[in-house]
């Protein structure tokens, strides 16, 4: 029973964290409608930047400066914050499929630097003793699992009660507006790049955090963790919550997350050592056709409020048409 | 710093280049970046070496032509592997793409794509593990050529083959009815409808060219290299960065900045060293994108 208690809170502080992510991409995508196909990148920087500002001090790489956990977060995500507002910057004047690419190209040189800036980021070995917030409490894991889980919890609730905030307020106004139709608010005098570079930065800067939360709350950090298929793992999160809304995105992740690992577990029991390997890549297969079914046949997903959809064109048409008529 | 570079370069090059020609028609005909296209290069190796080894089995083991490592059954094998890829492409645009083409959000496409990468990817996972595997294990001698430089036969023959193949798109690009019609497709797809362009076949034609490239780059690099399911994955930036580098629509760009990303790959991997190969076409795309983002021979978008 103890160990289901533990198991459980073990379980959803990954979720909750994979959905602080989430969260971070639904301003982006969901709001904005900027794709961002390289998240694992920023996550990979939020984590790597709390990593080297709280460890203790190592004579093999750069820092390791000791500082408190709460500094660590908050350089994540400044860190996080600026890398995306730069990737944002550079594309954002273009076609959206150019930020897309970029995105992706940040991701494939944040691999890049982790594997190979040992003096930075440890190299492939990564990086370990990221102290823990209770530490302490780590010999009775019970207590530690929940403790975790309710800094986690209380990250990300108030992480979705301020996007919460932020989506109603003119800002998110003006991004709603931005990604329903440029022209109209463009002609009210909204600047359609730099709005979106800060969405683009302060999704960046969550996705950071997230990342931060991951590496203290597990220990240790390497490259590995930060793969594409990661990012593809967040996109389906979005995707089956729903783009666009914040508590789609929570319950998305919780969700796909418990799909992964329960799958996961299946073939650890069906599958023999030596196959788990392939049994692995089969669930990717059957996410991504997933992903691709959903988009087919339930684009908004759960609980989504999507982009606008051809047959609401017709009846915006309408209303419009009602309005001219009256006036 | 020695010479050999340029050949390295060329090579590189010439599969960045193939792949990008594939690249730069989906995204100036069909409207979207599609993060499937490697994974047609890794799909279309992988065919190509099974019926190179179904075709082992069945005639027995057959000498390779002269100087080189491969013998017929490996032209005979490449040929299937692009139809086989083409398929791919025909079949993936009818039940995925062409569908979400249709509700008019060319970002969803792109993502639907990117969902598709994943799967194909991992089903050559699934049914060849991840271990890499080779056409022929021989080893050939290079030929010195003068200036420091080395060549060996595969690699002269894969160089001239490369040349073939673009100056055969190129003209068909350029003097074919159906080239026209793709570009004026591109240039302008609702005057394009009007003048009576059949969409559709051109549509097919796009996917056909760009997979069998996409096959014939696979096969080189499963040539010179090897061949593993990430293969396909793992030039996708690369060739992004060829396609926008050379100018979106642009045949001869897209070769060009293949050859250009090629080079400087190369040059990279002699001067830094090869563990950061991957951040030269980053380092590429960023400054085309700052400097010029219609790219060499790019035309601006009305």
């Amino acid at each position: 029973m103890i160990d289901l208690i533990g198991y459980g809170a073990f379980f959803l502080t990954t979720a909750l964290i994979f959905s602080l992510v989430t969260l971070g991409l639904n301003l982006q995508w969901g709001l904005t409608g900027l794709f961002n196909v390289g998240l694992a990148g920023f996550v990979a920087i939020g984590a790597y930047t709390s990593a080297l500002l709280t460890t203790p001090e190592d004579a093999a790489r750069l820092g390791g400066f000791g500082l408190p956990i709460l500094v660590g977060w908050l350089g994540a995500m400044v860190v996080g914050g600026i890398a995306a507002a730069l990737t944002g910057m550079a594309t954002l004047r273009l076609r959206s499929d150019y930020l897309a690419i970029t995105t992706f190209g940040v991701a494939v040189v944040v691999q890049l630097v982790a594997l190979n800036a040992q003096k930075l980021t440890g190299g492939p070995f990564g990086i370990g003793f990221i102290p823990r917030p209770f530490g302490g409490l780590a010999e009775t894991p019970l207590l530690f699992n929940l403790s975790n889980l309710a800094v986690v919890c209380a990250v990300t609730l108030i992480a979705y009660l301020a996007l919460e905030h932020l989506s109603r307020s003119p800002w998110g106004r003006v991004l709603k507006a931005l990604r329903e139709d440029e022209r109209a608010a463009i002609s009210l005098g909204k600047s359609a790049r730099f709005y979106r570079v800060q969405a683009f930065a302060v999704g960046g800067a969550i996705m950071a955090l997230a990342g931060a939360l991951q590496a203290h709350f597990t220990g240790f950090i390497a490259p590995d963790n930060y793969l594409p298929i990661l990012t593809f793992q967040v996109w389906v999160m979005l995707i089956v919550g729903g783009s666009g809304s914040n508590p789609g995105a929570v319950i998305g992740s919780i969700l796909v997350w418990g799909i992964w690992a329960g799958s996961g577990t299946l073939t650890s029991v069906l599958f023999a050592p030596e196959q788990q390997a392939r049994a692995a890549s089969l669930q990717i297969v059957a996410i991504g056709v997933m992903l691709c079914v959903i988009l087919l046949i339930r684009p908004n997903g759960l609980f989504g409020d999507g982009p606008r959809r051809p047959r609401l064109d017709k009846r915006a048409k309408v209303a419009a048409g009602e309005s001219g008529s009256g006036s | 710093m020695s010479l050999q570079f340029v050949v390295d370069g060329l090579l590189t090059g010439s599969m960045i280049g193939l792949g990008a020609i594939g690249v730069t028609l989906t995204y100036s005909i069909l409207r979207f970046s599609n993060f499937a296209h490697g994974d047609f290069m890794a799909w279309g190796t992988y065919a190509t070496l099974a019926v190179v080894s179904a075709i082992g089995a069945t005639f027995g083991k057959i000498a390779p032509i002269a100087p080189l490592s491969f013998g017929w059954p490996l032209l005979v094998a490449l040929v299937v592997g692009m139809a086989f890829t083409a398929l791919l492409a025909l079949l993936l645009d009818k039940v995925l793409f062409s569908r979400l083409r249709s509700q008019g959000q060319a970002i969803i496409v792109v993502m639907a794509s990117f969902g598709a990468s994943m799967a194909l990817r991992s089903l050559l996972e699934f049914t060849f593990t991840s271990r890499p595997t080779y056409f022929s294990r021989a080893i050939q001698i290079a030929m010195p050529v003068g200036f420091g430089i080395r060549i060996t036969p595969d690699q002269i023959a894969l160089l001239l083959l490369t040349a073939v193949l673009v100056l055969g798109v190129h003209l068909l690009m350029t003097r074919t009815q159906t080239g026209r019609a793709m570009q004026a497709l591109s240039q302008n797809a609702a005057l394009a409808r009007i003048v009576g362009i059949d969409v559709a076949s051109v549509v097919r034609v796009t996917w056909v060219i760009g997979g069998a490239l996409a096959c014939v780059a696979g096969v080189m690099i499963g040539i010179l290299v090897q061949i593993r399911p990430f293969m396909g994955f793992d030039m996708l930036l690369p060739m992004f960065a060829a396609a926008i580098l050379g100018g979106i629509g642009s045949i001869p760009g897209a070769v060009l900045g293949g050859l250009i990303i090629g080079l400087a790959e190369a040059g990279a991997v002699q001067l830094i060293g090869a563990e950061w190969r991957a951040a030269v076409s980053f380092i590429i795309l960023m400054a085309v994108l700052f400097v010029r983002p219609i790219g060499l021979f790019g035309v601006r978008e009305r």
